[in-house]
């Protein structure tokens, strides 16, 4: 995910010793130490954690919304469930919530399948405790892949979170399709799963698409809470690259620069929030195209 | 210890008063309920007062962003943008450090505290959602009932007093209600964004965050905060349903917009 350079090292040669460069140089080498080659790919961690997120949030939805019209009861009550609770709680308290019991939840599994003879109590008072062969990362394992165990789990409590509210907005689109159109497929002698899978998935994405472009921005907005989850994400790297240097232990001595850094991020979310709004109503007005509703017709 | 000395020691630790000390042993069922009940009173004060606040400046947005004058639609459109367009989160960060330069600038050394600096941040950016809400509903106010406020005469500040404005909001009315139960929502971000907690006096969240770490057990104090919070919702469905029934009044019964809550605008 992340390779990081040795502390201040830097790619340009003429940095060997930045106290007697000029503005401009020193400004060059400070933004390429190999600290701040770690915080540009921490971009790219939030970029990829949309891009494998968004979609696992709309299969975890449509998997609800699915559920919550299913003929079966338990079906629809789990599906009704997991969609209006997640309405009634602050998302933050998932997040937080989900984060240590997926673990938990993971290292119990693997407790029980890998060491059946174990006698003690795995919640022992205050301490959780399974075997050391079922600890997740193992004890040994090398410093990426606990990285990529956290990151892992952060991708699966987001897909959880929006996975709800995109249930939420699958299930409102399935119901905006029009009745006649689920009729008119039962008149033709399809089984109600045909209906559902040739007639009804086809035409809810037009009504979908209003919510799931507020869900994207939402979850846009969302990645910098990557940060409580504790995965070394563009806020993490802020406060430490801003925080005050001293010249002792640092080649690059300064103030505290965390308003600048943050001030960065706040342009860099503008931006993104900003291109996906034209991108996103570009794809409404393509994709309304002939369709009965009113974006096509105004 | 009986679980009303808890009550006693723990109810109000939230605001600085009862035990110093928070539990260190025990986390039975009633300190978790307690405690995280305390914490409680600071999303109900950073969330009440942002809305009251933040519901004046965000039609004076609202008003800006119609204006025909560039010279104030501007400003309110580019508020909005900023506000809207980025995580409260980094808001929070962001504003943190601002009010920390103040500070060290010898001004107003006060913003720094959770309590003033948190609640102008938040205060602001329910303005900017509202404000954009109110903004969608006065631009959907029929015409026809301005065309008949002209024609009885109406004008200027008395026909958007009496005629233009009570219609906005009847119309915004819905969007507003899940607005303000996101604001409750996003209080419980507070503690956990640069702003220091003084003397462990946190919201609900961190107290429950609290008891996770101390216990290793989610599975306790985060459905107690579930359980607040649900409260907390259905609170607020209840008394914005009351104003909206107001707001619906004169219109029969069929034609009342029915407040559903729909998880549309997070920050």
């Amino acid at each position: 995910m992340k390779f990081r350079l040795a502390g201040d090292g830097s790619i340009f040669g003429f940095c060997t010793d930045p106290t007697t460069l000029d503005t401009a140089r020193w400004t060059a080498c400070y933004l390429t130490t190999g600290k701040h080659i770690g915080f540009y790919w921490s971009f790219v961690t939030v970029l990829v954690l949309l891009a494998v997120t968004a979609p696992t949030a709309l299969l975890f939805g449509f998997g609800g919304a699915s559920a919550a019209r299913s003929q079966v009861l338990p079906l629809r009550w789990f599906g009704t469930i997991y969609i209006s609770i997640v309405r009634g709680v602050p998302d933050i308290a998932f997040f937080l919530f989900f984060v240590i019991a997926l673990d938990q939840g993971f290292e119990f599994l693997r407790h029980q399948y890998l060491c059946p003879d174990w006698t003690d109590r795995i919640w022992q008072g205050n301490d959780f405790v399974v075997c050391s062969a079922a600890k997740l990362p193992l004890g040994n394992a090398p410093q990426w892949v606990h990285e990529v165990y956290g990151f892992f789990l952060a991708v699966l409590t987001f897909a959880i979170v929006f996975g709800a509210f995109a249930a939420n907005v699958l299930h409102g689109a399935m119901q905006a399709v029009p009745r006649g159109q689920i009729e008119t497929a039962e008149a033709y002698g399809m089984t109600p799963r045909q209906a559902f899978w040739h007639v009804l998935v086809p035409q809810m994405w037009i009504y979908a698409l209003p919510g799931l472009s507020n869900l994207w921005m939402l979850l846009i907005k969302a990645t910098p809470l990557l940060f409580l989850l504790g995965v070394e994400d563009i806020v993490y790297w802020a406060r430490e690259l801003g925080g005050t240097k001293q010249a002792r232990f640092s080649d690059y001595p300064h103030g505290d620069w965390r308003i600048w850094y943050f001030l960065a991020l706040l342009v860099f979310y503008l931006a993104f929030t900003r291109l996906s709004e034209v991108v996103l109503s570009r794809l409404t007005r393509r994709l309304s195209h002939g369709q009965a509703t009113i974006g096509a017709t105004a | 210890m009986s679980c009303w000395q808890t009550v006693q020691d723990y109810g109000l630790r939230a605001i600085g008063i009862g035990e110093r000390l928070l539990p260190r042993e025990g986390f039975d069922l009633c300190q978790q309920f307690t405690l995280i009940g305390s914490g409680l009173i600071w999303n109900v004060y950073f969330g009440l007062l942002a809305l009251i606040v933040g519901f004046f400046i965000a039609n004076a947005v609202a008003l800006c962003k119609a204006s025909s004058n560039p010279w104030i639609r501007k400003p309110a459109e580019w508020f909005i943008l900023v506000f809207r367009g980025s995580p409260l989160f980094i808001q929070f960060f962001l504003a943190y450090f601002i009010f920390l330069r103040v500070k060290q600038a010898g001004y107003m050394p006060w913003l720094t505290s959770a309590q003033a600096g948190a609640l102008i941040v938040l205060v602001l950016n329910t303005a900017a959602y509202s404000g954009e809400i109110f903004f969608g509903a006065l631009r959907t106010v029929p015409r026809g009932e301005v065309e008949a406020a002209d024609a009885y005469g109406f004008t200027g500040w008395k026909r958007f007093v009496s005629i233009i404005w009570p219609t906005t909001m009847r119309l915004a009315w819905p969007a507003y209600t899940n607005e303000a139960i996101f604001l409750f929502h996003a209080t419980t971000l507070v503690f956990f964004s640069g702003f220091p907690t003084w003397r462990q006096q946190g919201d609900a969240l961190y107290y429950a965050n609290y008891f996770a770490d101390k216990t290793f057990n989610p599975f306790v104090p985060y459905p107690i905060v579930a359980f607040y919070f649900i409260l907390l919702t259905l609170a607020l469905i209840g008394s914005f349903g009351l104003v909206n029934r107001r707001l619906n009044r004169h219109l029969p019964q069929e034609r009342r917009a029915r407040l559903k809550f729909r998880p549309n605008i997070i920050r």
